[in-house]
């Protein structure tokens, strides 16, 4: 029996390989020879759209992961991955993270926007930085840098690419057979951008997606992503040991927040306990990186209940695939009583409404 | 099968001159239907691959955004990892510049197509000093013209150095042992362009290699082609033109250590169909109309000309006056001619002769139209092309997005069939399995580099 809901809970989940244990690959059903397959994701993105939840975020970096020959290591390409899944899926958002750090703004920009379009209106992209000097290496352009600007440089390439998927209004293309004109060129934008860390001219070479803008989604973990999130994002994923420190910290953003919530679901409480305590005896040193819960599926939809208000929902992410995902879909999601999206994009489901072009006339932003 | 095998790949219509819009049945050039059409015809004509091509600025004429043809396209990679769920065996091949990118970041992206597309993965390698197109980089246009191709071989190099840093069998993944992957390699390149170092970040992917396209006619531009590619894109004259520039491109191989057939040659081709030669005569005719437009023509005139032509009547003669010879009046596309007098010389001479206005002049000196005829005639000359070694086959440019390649599938391909010249069903999973490529074999680590 589930209880009214004080407010509705928002539900993504984020999925990393085998999950987010480097030893969940050893787990009964994790099928690890197929996890750099396309089987293995789309497996993974039907029980997710079938769900209806509101967010399927892939991870990403530069980062091997381990040096352990025992863990899970190495990533696909997140835009990758949700690109693959797009045409296969119908209802949940796709939201791949790509770093600032290292990558060309206007390479981000026009493969989100593109997504946008393979996927009908259902992309978001998340912003991460790369902190390592293992993954300054791998590029060999610059040194790795502290976090405050790092996330100074993803904040101007916030501004640039949202700059960017403005720089073609939506009725660009006009084909015009009296003039023999195929674009209105004064509806195309040079963004000029000039920032701390590199500039950009402009226009995007791809026309405004079916959103308009992408969703962006901004990780708080520390001060600069607090302030970049405050700033930039049109959603917050909220990294805290417990509901009410993230409460707080969503008090000082004014957008929607979700927190970050580890999970391992069993129906038994003591099982998932025992996996959870085997998952850590194969790869030690492997703590929460945010409020962890390992349990059942009823005490997880009770956990989620109880969000402060405040906080507009949750992103799970399964420590392992896919058994703790199958549990989500089968035994929490329908215990919480969300109502359907309303509508077909991830703005849609967000309650955003597509942004006008801010160059267009009358346009906002 | 004694015959030679033709292999055939679908450009999608690009953001150029030869892409009709202004035919009704021109559908949109960047909503995914239109990628998954035209994917699926290729696919159900058991073509090799798809090709998507890439722009990285808008074109420019007179300092204004070139506002005539085609513009606007999505991101290669992206798309093509889209077409990877609506497809199965048809290779996915797409531009991405070597200049703009970064090796790591490349590699990677190309291993990730071929592992979610179960090896069908390609990569045209092209290059850019291009200042204009800088631009919107942080790289900008720094790279000297002589440093393109520098740049790309260690891009190639160090890009090759990832795809081998983990062994075919170093991804374990035994739940018994305990193992999951083990002897992963690490880079190490130090080179005029790139300082690297690092452990791959993937699997070795199914092909080993993403199979590599090239493009780029000059000396260097073959020199790097016959080093690197699998593949090279060219433009295609006549059959003798093909023989010599095929033969050319195998001797190259050789002289690289390779050997001629590990080269596939694939120049692009238009087609126009009919039921009769006149009836495609004129439908090509028309076609080409329909591409060069009265403001194509005066914006092709200006780009030689070098000079503003607004209010030049294009039904008339060719300007009487000469054109300026150091002149970047367009900016984002290559060059139309090295020597514009001597080009204006030959044309008046040209439009003369005929009788031609100048935008009969421009329609006939732009004109790219190779196979014309009906599918039987279209067929055997694609046919003759392939037994002389003018070429392994073509890349197919169809001129409408996205059911120009309809009418090819339908009624051409079951005639190549008939000729015992091309696959009656997909052999191979792999892109390097459809173009009779060899996989490269794993190397267990990966070697410092100086």
């Amino acid at each position: 029996m589930s209880e009214p809901l004080r407010h509705p809970v928002r539900l993504g989940v984020e999925l990393d390989a085998a999950g987010r244990h480097p030893a969940a690959w050893r787990l009964p059903g994790a099928r690890p020879a197929e996890l750099f397959t396309a089987a293995h994701w789309r497996r993974l993105a039907a029980t997710v759209d079938a769900a209806d939840l509101d967010l399927l975020v892939v991870p990403d970096s530069f980062r091997l992961g381990s040096a352990d020959e025992r863990d899970q290591r190495g990533r696909l390409d997140a835009v990758a991955v949700a690109a693959n899944l797009a045409p296969l899926t119908r209802r949940t958002g796709l939201v791949p993270v790509v770093t600032t750090t290292h990558t060309e703004p206007f390479h981000t920009q026009k493969a989100v926007a593109t997504l946008d379009f393979t996927s009908r209106g259902r992309a978001g992209w998340q912003v991460e930085v790369s902190a390592t000097p293992a993954e300054a290496d791998l590029f060999g352009r610059k040194a790795a840098a502290p976090a405050q600007e790092l996330w100074a440089e993803a904040a101007e390439t916030v501004d640039v690419v949202r700059l960017l998927w403005d720089s073609w209004e939506d009725d660009a293309v006009v084909k015009d057979l009296a003039t023999g004109r195929f674009v209105d060129r004064d509806k195309l934008h040079y963004v000029d951008f000039t920032g701390e860390h590199f500039s950009v001219k402009g226009p995007s070479i791809t026309p405004r997606s079916p959103q308009g803008q992408p969703l962006v989604v901004v990780p708080v973990r520390d001060e600069p992503s607090l302030a970049v999130a405050a700033a930039h994002a049109d959603l917050a994923r909220l990294e805290a040991p417990d509901a009410t420190v993230a409460a707080r910290r969503a008090a000082r953003l004014g957008t929607t927040t979700l927190l970050d919530v580890e999970v391992l679901l069993r129906r038994d409480a003591s099982q998932a306990q025992e996996v959870a305590a085997h998952l850590d005896e194969l790869s030690p040193g492997h703590g929460p990186r945010t409020l962890r819960h390992v349990g059942t599926p009823a005490s997880l939809v009770e956990l989620l209940h109880d969000l402060p208000a405040g906080l507009d929902g949750a992103v799970l992410v399964p420590l392992d695939l896919p058994a703790t995902l199958e549990l989500v879909a089968s035994d929490v999601v329908p215990h919480l009583g969300r109502p359907p999206a309303a509508g077909t994009t991830l703005r849609d489901r967000f309650g955003l409404t597509r942004p006008a072009s801010r160059y267009a006339v009358g346009g906002t932003r | 099968m004694s015959k030679r095998q033709v292999h055939l790949g679908a450009h999608f219509p690009g953001v150029n001159n030869t892409t009709v819009w202004r035919d009704p049945r021109a559908g949109s050039q960047v909503d995914f239907s239109s990628f998954e059409h035209l994917a699926r015809t290729a696919e159900r004509g058991l073509m090799d691959f798809f090709f998507l091509a890439e722009g990285l600025r808008l074109r420019e004429q007179r300092g204004k955004i070139h506002d005539l043809d085609v513009v606007g396209r999505p991101d290669t990679l992206t798309v093509l990892n889209s077409l990877a769920s609506v497809t199965t065996h048809l290779g996915l091949a797409g531009t991405i510049n070597a200049t703009f990118n970064e090796a790591a970041e490349v590699a990677r992206q190309f291993a990730s197509l071929d592992h979610l597309s179960g090896g069908r993965a390609a990569w045209n390698v092209v290059t850019s000093s291009d200042a204009f197109t800088g631009e919107n980089f942080r790289r900008g246009g720094y790279l000297a013209h002589a440093d393109r191709y520098v740049r790309a071989r260690e891009v190639l190099d160090v890009a090759r150095a990832f795809w081998d840093s983990w062994g075919a069998d170093a991804l374990v993944a035994d739940p018994t042992t305990g193992v999951f992957a083990r002897g992963i390699g690490e880079v190490e390149h130090h080179g005029p362009q790139f300082d690297v170092r690092g452990p791959g970040l993937l699997p070795r992917s199914p092909q080993g290699h993403p199979v590599l396209f090239q493009a780029g006619d000059s000396d260097a531009g073959r020199e790097f082609g016959a080093t690197y590619a699998d593949a090279i894109f060219t433009m295609h004259g006549t059959l003798e033109a093909g023989v010599a520039f095929t033969a050319d491109m195998r001797s190259r191989a050789v002289r690289n250590g390779r050997s001629g057939d590990d080269l596939r040659i694939l120049p692009g081709a238009t087609f126009v169909l009919g039921d009769t030669l006149e009836e495609a005569k004129e439908n090509a005719r028309e076609i080409r109309f329909l591409q060069v437009g009265p403001e194509q023509a005066v914006a092709f005139l200006e780009q030689v000309w070098g000079r503003d032509l607004t209010g030049f009547d294009p039904s008339g003669p060719l300007p009487d006056f000469e054109p300026e010879v150091a002149s970047d009046i367009a900016q984002g596309r290559t060059r139309m001619t090295k020597d514009p007098r001597e080009t204006a010389r030959t044309w008046r001479q040209l439009a003369e002769a005929n009788g031609w206005n100048a935008r009969e002049l421009v329609v006939e000196v732009t004109g790219r139209q190779q196979f014309v005829g009906t599918p039987g005639q279209v067929a055997a000359e694609i046919d003759a092309y392939v037994q002389a070694d003018a070429c392994d086959g073509f890349i197919l440019v169809p001129h409408l997005t996205p059911t120009g390649l309809d009418e090819f599938v339908e009624k051409v391909v079951p005639l190549l069939q008939e000729r015992g010249s091309y696959r009656t069903e997909y052999t191979g999973q792999t892109l390097r399995d459809h173009l009779g490529l060899s996989h490269p074999h794993a190397v267990p680590s990966v070697r410092a580099t100086a």
